[in-house]
């Protein structure tokens, strides 16, 4: 392999070594072809899904510090800094209370339900991973249906709510529960209309198709330029994917003035701390989709010349999309559950809708001028 | 690897799911547990029709009737889920019950 | 036997046990909610099943719609219908040993019938990404189906609407 493009693209150089090393190392053990693939397949899968694992509850921890951290700053204050230099190992001494605290069962609970509906809201947001393309070449698996399984898994949060929700013997946890589906299953909608607005510009429901038709200019051919369909469509994705994760402005499931704390108001310890977990992975999966179909993921400059690069454009957008929502909370007041609704049906859906229509319009004229302007030259 | 598994296992997956959805229509007392039963009946006609478009047609990439069929069923059960649980939530409203077997008004 | 063939058999088996024994969960299970949740798992597992058949766009649209939306107005439904889960008596009604035994002799016949026909395997295993068929042949072939389908939908929409209304 040339040490060149080891250097500049060193993840994907390393697992291709790992691939071509095994292979080689089985085949040579006297191995046949076909069962040497299959285990091939099965250990690189295996490990993919570790280094995934592992990334992601990790990438949570520092995103609670980060939260903690800007909000201290927009609020004048300073933040967690005693664990550690500047508060780096506030996160960890976090996930330690987690684990040792007493795990509590309420009485008069619905036990396998309660129990489940921790390990339910985690399960899609951890499979939804699999699809995020963190780097040129990236990805976990590269799946041809991409973002219509990245909803889809949004989609199965609901269930866990209810499970919370009525699994808890509370009746504030039931009204949260009830509050959360209704958002959730409202803002579904305008997610994925406004998802379809960059898989119709790149013709692909793809993940890794949508960030390739982006590429342009110097790697700045992102969708969010595509004046007025794609600011609208990013601000549209933006507000519907908060409303959809229950995070401030829109946090009235858990709405701790009025309902304790919504759907996990019974819940302790490291269940709390699942529900947690899935929050914070949910606020980077929903800013690195964001990122990715609006902003072109990991294009940027010299990303064809040194595919490093990407990564860093990949996490610099994902960050700055996650401040940004972490600017909505430090800035904007609740809304109230009418205000709720009404923005959901009465605004967003249709501007979507409209969105879709006229994109779809305009493709069908640019399309039908170059096909014009083709058939008048030949 | 597709077609390592019989066609024959898939039918017969089909046939139980709707023989077992089919009982719990006969034989639940709660409406919205009839219609869950419906629900699997359902399910179980999209595996035939998705399972005999893909081993049955000659052409399964050009040729998609199985998957469109389906794809108009699960619509078709959306429907009738929302309709069928509004009329549940309408009659527990007026009746105060969901029990199939309390909903005899109109019988003699 | 091959090894592949090995494996997809026993995936195939797995899938088909958990999914019915999710099925037999749901029309058996006494509280309506745990019944609901069964029948998640029931979708689940016809996803899975869809997968194997090489429909992916059905897998995830059964996800989205069955999970995310029928689901959903399920569980919706046994919440607001709560006040039923407190009585003790039995959830199933007094025909239910002639339906079981009607059903297990339909289903006795419905198995040797699948097994006495000589079913032809005439599909190909070509892996391609079939979804732009789909898409195509929805608004070719199936255009007419397809419209009236929305609207279909739409009239549902506005029915339930009305009639859950207080």
């Amino acid at each position: 392999m040339d040490i060149f493009s080891f250097i500049f693209n060193p993840f994907v150089g390393l697992y291709n070594l790992i691939r071509d090393g095994l292979t080689q190392l089985l085949l040579a053990a006297g191995v046949p072809a076909d069962t040497t693939r299959l285990i091939v397949f099965f250990i690189m899968g295996l490990l993919v899904v570790t280094v995934v694992l592992i990334l992601a509850p990790v990438m949570m921890m520092y995103i609670t510090l980060l939260e903690r951290k800007v909000v201290a700053r927009m609020q004048d204050r300073v933040g967690p800094n005693r664990v550690g230099p500047l508060g780096l190992l506030q996160p960890i001494a976090d996930m330690i209370k987690f684990m040792v605290k007493e795990d509590i069962v309420p009485e008069g609970v619905d036990r396998p339900v309660h129990l489940l509906a921790p390990i339910i809201a985690v399960v899609p947001v951890v499979m939804s991973f699999a699809i995020i393309q963190f780097g040129v070449g990236m990805g976990a698996v590269d799946l041809n249906l991409g973002l219509l399984f990245l909803l889809a898994m949004g989609s199965v949060a609901t269930i866990s709510v209810f499970m919370a929700g009525f699994g808890s013997h509370n009746k504030f946890a039931l009204i949260g529960g009830m509050r959360a589906a209704a958002q959730i299953i409202s803002y579904e909608i305008p997610q994925i209309l406004a998802v379809a607005v960059p898989v119709l510009l790149a013709g692909s429901i793809s993940l890794s198709q949508v960030i390739q038709a982006q590429s342009g200019a110097f790697g700045l051919g992102w969708f969010f330029w595509y004046i007025p369909v794609g600011p609208i469509a990013f601000f549209v994705y933006l507000l519907a994917a908060t409303a959809e994760i229950n995070r401030v402005p829109f946090d009235l499931p858990e709405a701790e003035s009025e309902l304790v704390a919504g759907y996990h108001t019974e819940y302790s310890g490291m269940k709390f701390g699942l529900f947690y977990l899935a929050e914070f992975l949910n606020t980077f999966l929903i800013s690195a989709i964001g990122a990715s179909i609006f902003f072109g993921g990991w294009q940027g400059p010299f990303v064809q010349q040194i595919p490093a690069l990407g990564i860093l454009y990949f996490f610099g957008k994902t960050i700055l999309l996650i401040i940004v929502q972490l600017w909505f909370r430090g800035a904007l007041p609740r809304i109230r559950v009418d205000q709720l609704m009404n923005f959901g049906w009465k605004r967003l859906v249709p501007i979507t809708l409209a969105l879709i229509l006229f994109t779809a319009a305009f493709l069908w004229f640019y399309r039908g001028v170059l096909l014009f302007l083709k058939g008048y030259g030949g | 690897m597709i077609l390592q598994i019989p066609l024959v296992y898939y039918l017969i997956l089909a046939a139980a799911l709707f023989c077992i959805g089919l009982f719990g229509a006969l034989s639940r007392r709660n409406a919205i547990a009839v219609l869950m039963g419906i629900e699997l009946m359902l399910n179980a006609v999209n595996i035939n029709l998705v399972a005999f478009w893909r081993y049955g047609s000659p052409d399964p990439i050009a040729d998609q009737a199985g998957v469109v069929f389906a794809l108009f069923v699960i619509t078709l059960a959306a429907a009738e889920a929302a309709v069928g649980l509004a009329l549940v939530i309408a009659i527990y409203r007026s009746r105060d019950t969901v029990n199939v077997e309390e909903i005899d008004l109109l019988k003699w | 036997m091959e090894l592949t063939a090995i494996i997809a058999q026993l995936v195939f088996f797995v899938v088909a046990v958990l999914t019915l024994a999710a099925a037999f969960l749901t029309v058996l299970v006494r509280n309506v909610f745990h019944a609901a949740l069964a029948l998640v798992g029931t979708f689940f597992g016809v996803a899975a099943i869809y997968l194997m058949l090489e429909a992916e766009f059905l897998a995830i649209v059964q996800v989205l719609i069955y999970i995310g939306a029928i689901a959903v107005l399920i569980l919706f439904a046994v919440m607001l219908t709560r006040g039923m889960m407190q009585s003790q008596e039995s959830g199933t009604n007094k025909q239910w040993a002639w339906a079981a035994l009607a059903i297990a002799v339909l289903f006795l016949g419905l198995f040797i019938l699948i097994l006495q026909v000589p079913w032809v395997h005439s599909g190909t295993a070509v892996y391609t990404d079939t979804t732009p068929y789909l898409g195509t042949e929805l608004l070719t072939t199936y255009l007419l189906p397809f419209e009236v389908v929305s609207v279909l939908l739409l009239a549902a929409l506005i029915g339930a609407f009305i009639i859950a209304r207080e």
